[in-house]
């Protein structure tokens, strides 16, 4: 899978709140916990979303993520734990008291209305003038591209129609956050790719706080300005997409974002960091092990694109240097990855880029080949 | 929000959500109030009444609470067990409700014997005449049972069509008796009942895979051996909610045994309507019917428990 | 299906059918009949019709059956959209098991025992037995039937619909009757007339129920047919055949012209 350059809005925007200790986030949720029956939902969840972030919860489904988020809406109510919403407690507060919106994975408009009267329909339960809510339908039509689909149904729109509606719905109350569940899964992977860019300019456009669920991490890595991953209820780590690709905490989250090839070693005492794996049949070293201890147990995480693959052996008794066979190429037109089976038995995943044409290329099916990497490219996790 | 007056923080906390659960709980109150009232109480009055004796007064039998003293501090209750007793000492209603079982039990077999290979056939028309085929099959429904029920008898009279029928055809020489016996009940229960048989196993049957047939053929297996592998299991849950369909009410059944059937075709539906109406022996009338709810509770929560195993798993 | 139907499955459908509308169809050709016998044909005649539309106690019954049909169809309606609302909306509440037990068991009840056990109750309330008391267990019976046409309807709409008005500010009763309703309205519809077809067709909860001076039309014919079959019945026969069938075929034809016009936007996501 290609991973999008992780340009974050929120690099763009230069805009890192969460770095800044005085700042107040907007929502604030404390040690939220959910069960359904013996299953635990969401487990003791802290979570720091600031005013303006486009902020992604991550994981595979069941990891708790939709759950948070209804909970966050308030459609399903937490076992315990808190949720401050601009400094007021959300917690007890039903969710059509509730100064937040969502945007449904399956869009849920309402198939008797018309798209304006879909639009309408939050605002009309606030009792505004109908005047103001014509302007306001108007302009969130517009904001989403589609003014004169006004008198249409539901039925009568497209897929990627319906969702731009649905997020018209959404925006036009001028909620504090907006939650949106899955809001691209309905679509087909070109128009995904589309609305994911949309998305963000929409967001920066009207500029409400987003939290967007999602298990695509291409579309998280390419909105978001944080992610949170997720785990079996509980969240793995967050950070910027940057940090999530190049810094994971864990082999949970460096194996769910992207591809990641572990080695199991020890860590040798020393002047350098050195990590003895049997695995990967050479010692690593490491940039920095800031806290590790000699003797730890740890993984050293290396991206298939941080390798360099060459057919040229190294000199004897050289480090972070693999030695295998070919196994497999497989051809995705921009990169080729290569499986690479190591002397040691372990398969390895190589990616490099296709800079020269396909028929030129000179690694083949059972080719014997030596992977090297600069310590700065790989990452030790400890669990 | 954060500062809120005491009236106001009384307000928003308390009084708001009071009021807004009153829609939730008239919701929940009302129906569940007249279910109380208007099923459930009335199968524990037919329970106290079975217990009471006859008499000719209004209502037609005894009380069984008596106050022994005009303050009711004390009453007793006598219970008569002499309906019960009745019920199984005079043969005629033990037979009749055997007699109701057995009529019930091979109705119900010969209904999914003609209503399966019907039920096959529309889920396997082409899908344009499948909407039509149910409607087709609904509307019989709702039109009169009675009506149906009463169509029958100029048929099967002994000058009716089919008699005259099968005499112009040559078959018979003389009119078959046909109308005022069981063949009669067994005619009349299967036409009347034959749609609850056919919606249920029709809804199972279009829902399957046609390719499980064609994988079966491709690994060799024959037609009717795959119908009964594969297209007879899968089609479990229709069978069993068609067969609660038909068997349920017709055990019960009064107007077709009444009409179709002869003076000797018992039936405990048909027993329970005389002694109400005719003998007018309402706490005999009562046993009768707490028996035959006995009898049928297995039945009634194997369906329920279908109806709601269903109900969750399409949830 | 990429082929027409197989020969065999032709003419079971074909001999099935014919087993269902023949006794029907004959019935209602010998309404036509000019003789008082009904097995032999001497000619076109509607003068069973104009005998029918003379005979005062047919008519008073036929109108009380149409007031009972009416009222106990409404009644019903609501009763069994509120529990069809309440099994599939209200999660887990105190009784839920008791509850869908109530609502469902008419479904399978043998009639006699329901009449039976609801004339016994309304003699204990005291209530008189007349049209009321039909109207009363005409309703308790259909509910049933009603909550599962609408609870079926209620279970295949994407929960999400009601979340969503809810999310927007709408309270849950104001969501249930903005939204909720007109989209199950069609169901809602079924749901009445099939009510009102029951309440129609009934004899045997209405006999145990009923009281002097309401008659209803089932009951008429019932006496009636225990004397003897005669065209006059098949008239009525064929002019009660003729409304329902002109019912439940328009019926039909709503139901599929605003399926197709919502189209299944309000259906669920189906899971990837």
């Amino acid at each position: 899978m290609a991973i999008s350059t992780p340009g974050s809005s929120a690099a763009r925007r230069g805009y890192e709140p969460w770095d800044d200790p005085n700042a107040t986030p907007i929502l604030k949720i404390a040690a939220l916990s959910k069960s359904f029956g013996p299953v635990v939902a969401v487990d003791r969840v802290d979570l720091n979303i600031f005013k303006g972030e486009f902020f992604a919860l991550l994981g595979p489904s069941g990891c708790g993520k939709t759950t948070l988020l209804r909970m966050l809406a308030g459609f399903d109510r937490p076992d315990s734990g808190s949720i401050m919403l601009d400094g007021a407690d959300m917690t007890a507060v039903p969710p059509y008291r509730r100064p937040v919106n969502m945007m449904f994975q399956s869009y849920a408009l309402f198939p008797h209305m018309s798209v304006e009267r879909n639009i309408a329909f939050g605002l009309k339960q606030e009792g505004l003038p109908a005047r103001e809510i014509k302007a306001r339908v108007a302009e969130a039509l517009a904001l989403v591209q589609l003014p004169d689909h006004g008198k249409r149904k539901p039925h009568q729109l497209s897929g990627g129609q319906r969702q731009r509606i649905a997020l018209a719905r959404s925006l036009v109350k001028r909620p504090k956050v907006l939650l949106l569940d899955e809001p691209l899964a309905a679509l087909d992977r070109k128009l995904r790719e589309e609305t994911q860019f949309e998305l963000i300019n929409i967001q920066e456009k009207v500029g409400i706080t987003f939290v967007i669920v999602t298990h695509d991490q291409d579309e998280a890595m390419t909105m978001a300005s944080r992610i949170a991953v997720m785990d079996r209820g509980r969240i793995a780590q967050i950070a910027t997409p940057g940090e999530i690709y190049e810094q994971p905490n864990s082999r949970y989250v460096a194996d769910f974002i992207g591809k990641v090839n572990l080695f199991e070693g020890n860590l040798v005492g020393g002047e350098t960091p050195l990590v003895r794996s049997a695995e990967a049949g050479c010692d690593i070293v490491l940039a920095d092990a800031p806290g590790l201890r000699a003797g730890q147990r740890l993984w050293v995480a290396v991206r298939p694109e941080k390798f360099e693959i060459s057919r040229e052996p190294p000199p004897p008794g050289s480090t972070n240097c693999l030695s295998g066979v070919v196994w497999d190429i497989g051809y995705l037109g921009d990169v080729s990855t290569y499986r690479i089976k190591l002397d040691t038995g372990k398969m390895v995943v190589a990616a490099e880029a296709n800079r020269v044409r396909r028929t030129e290329r000179t690694i083949t099916w059972e080719d014997r080949v030596y992977l090297r990497w600069t310590p700065r490219a790989a990452v030790a996790l400890l669990n | 929000m954060n500062n809120l007056s005491p009236l106001s923080e009384l307000t928003e906390r308390w009084l708001r959500p009071a009021v807004e659960r009153v829609p939730r709980g008239l919701a929940i109150g009302i129906p569940y109030a007249w279910l109380l009232i208007f099923f459930l109480a009335p199968f524990a009055i037919v329970l106290k009444i079975s217990f009471a004796e006859p008499q000719l007064a209004m209502p037609p039998y005894t009380s069984i609470f008596e106050f022994l003293n005009e303050a009711g501090d004390y009453f007793s209750v006598e219970l008569n067990l002499g309906n019960y007793l009745l019920l199984i000492e005079d043969d005629l209603y033990w037979r009749a409700y055997l007699n109701s079982l057995k009529i019930a039990a091979i109705s119900t077999a010969l209904a999914l014997l003609l209503g399966f290979p019907m039920a096959y056939a529309m889920a396997r028309a082409p899908e344009r005449w499948r909407g039509p085929l149910v409607m087709m099959m609904i509307l019989p429904f709702w039109t009169s049972f009675l009506i149906r029920v009463y169509a029958w008898i100029g048929i099967l009279k002994g000058e009716g069509l089919l008699n005259g029928f099968l005499q112009w055809l040559g078959l018979i020489d003389q009119p078959l008796a046909i109308l005022n016996t069981d063949i009669a009940v067994y005619i009349g229960i299967v036409y009347s009942y034959l749609p609850f048989m056919v919606l249920p196993l029709y809804a199972t049957l279009e829902k399957m895979d046609e390719s499980l047939l064609e994988a079966a053929a491709d690994l060799g297996c024959r037609p009717f051996k795959a119908l009964w592998k594969i297209t007879v299991p899968l089609a479990r849950p229709g069978i069993i909610a068609g067969s609660c369909l038909v068997f349920i009410p017709v055990v019960g059944e009064v107007v077709i045994p009444d009409l179709l059937g002869g003076s000797e075709t018992l039936m405990i539906g048909r027993t329970l309507w005389s002694e109400f109406f005719t003998n007018r022996d309402w706490p005999v009338a009562s046993a009768v019917a707490i028996v035959l709810l006995l009898l049928l509770v297995v039945p009634i929560a194997l369906f329920q428990r279908h109806l709601l195993v269903r109900a969750e798993a399409t949830r | 299906m990429k082929r027409g139907m197989s020969p065999i499955n032709l003419t079971v459908l074909t001999l099935g059918f014919a087993f269902l509308y023949l006794p029907i169809f004959i019935l209602i050709v010998f309404s036509f009949n000019e003789s008082k016998l009904v097995n032999v044909w001497a000619g076109f005649s509607t003068k069973w019709y104009g005998e029918m539309a003379a005979n005062d106690a047919l008519i008073d019954a036929a109108l009380v059956t149409l007031e009972v049909g009416l009222v106990s169809s409404t009644l019903a309606t609501i009763l069994g959209t509120m529990a069809a609302v309440l099994l599939t909306r209200f999660g887990r509440f105190r009784g839920r098991t008791l509850f869908a037990g109530m609502v469902l068991a008419p479904l399978v009840m043998p009639e006699v025992i329901i009449g039976l056990a609801l004339l016994l109750m309304f003699l204990s309330l005291g209530l008189s037995r007349g049209t009321l008391t039909v109207v009363i267990a005409h309703a308790t019976f259909a509910m049933a039937y009603v909550t599962v046409i609408v609870q079926s309807r209620l279970m295949s709409m994407d929960r999400a619909i009601e979340e969503a008005a809810q999310d927007l500010g709408c309270p849950p009763f104001r969501t249930f009757l903005n939204i909720t309703l007109p989209i199950i309205a069609p169901a809602v519809i079924a749901g009445w007339l099939c009510a009102f077809t029951l309440s129609l067709d009934d004899l045997v909860i209405a006999s145990f129920t009923t009281g002097p001076g309401a008659t209803t039309l089932p009951m008429k014919i019932y006496s009636q047919v225990r004397l003897g079959v005669t065209p006059e019945i098949n008239a009525i026969s064929t002019l009660m055949i003729g409304v329902v069938t002109a019912g439940v075929i328009a019926a039909s034809l709503i139901n599929r012209r605003s399926h197709r016009r919502q189209g299944r936007a309000d259906a669920p996501p189906r899971p990837a």
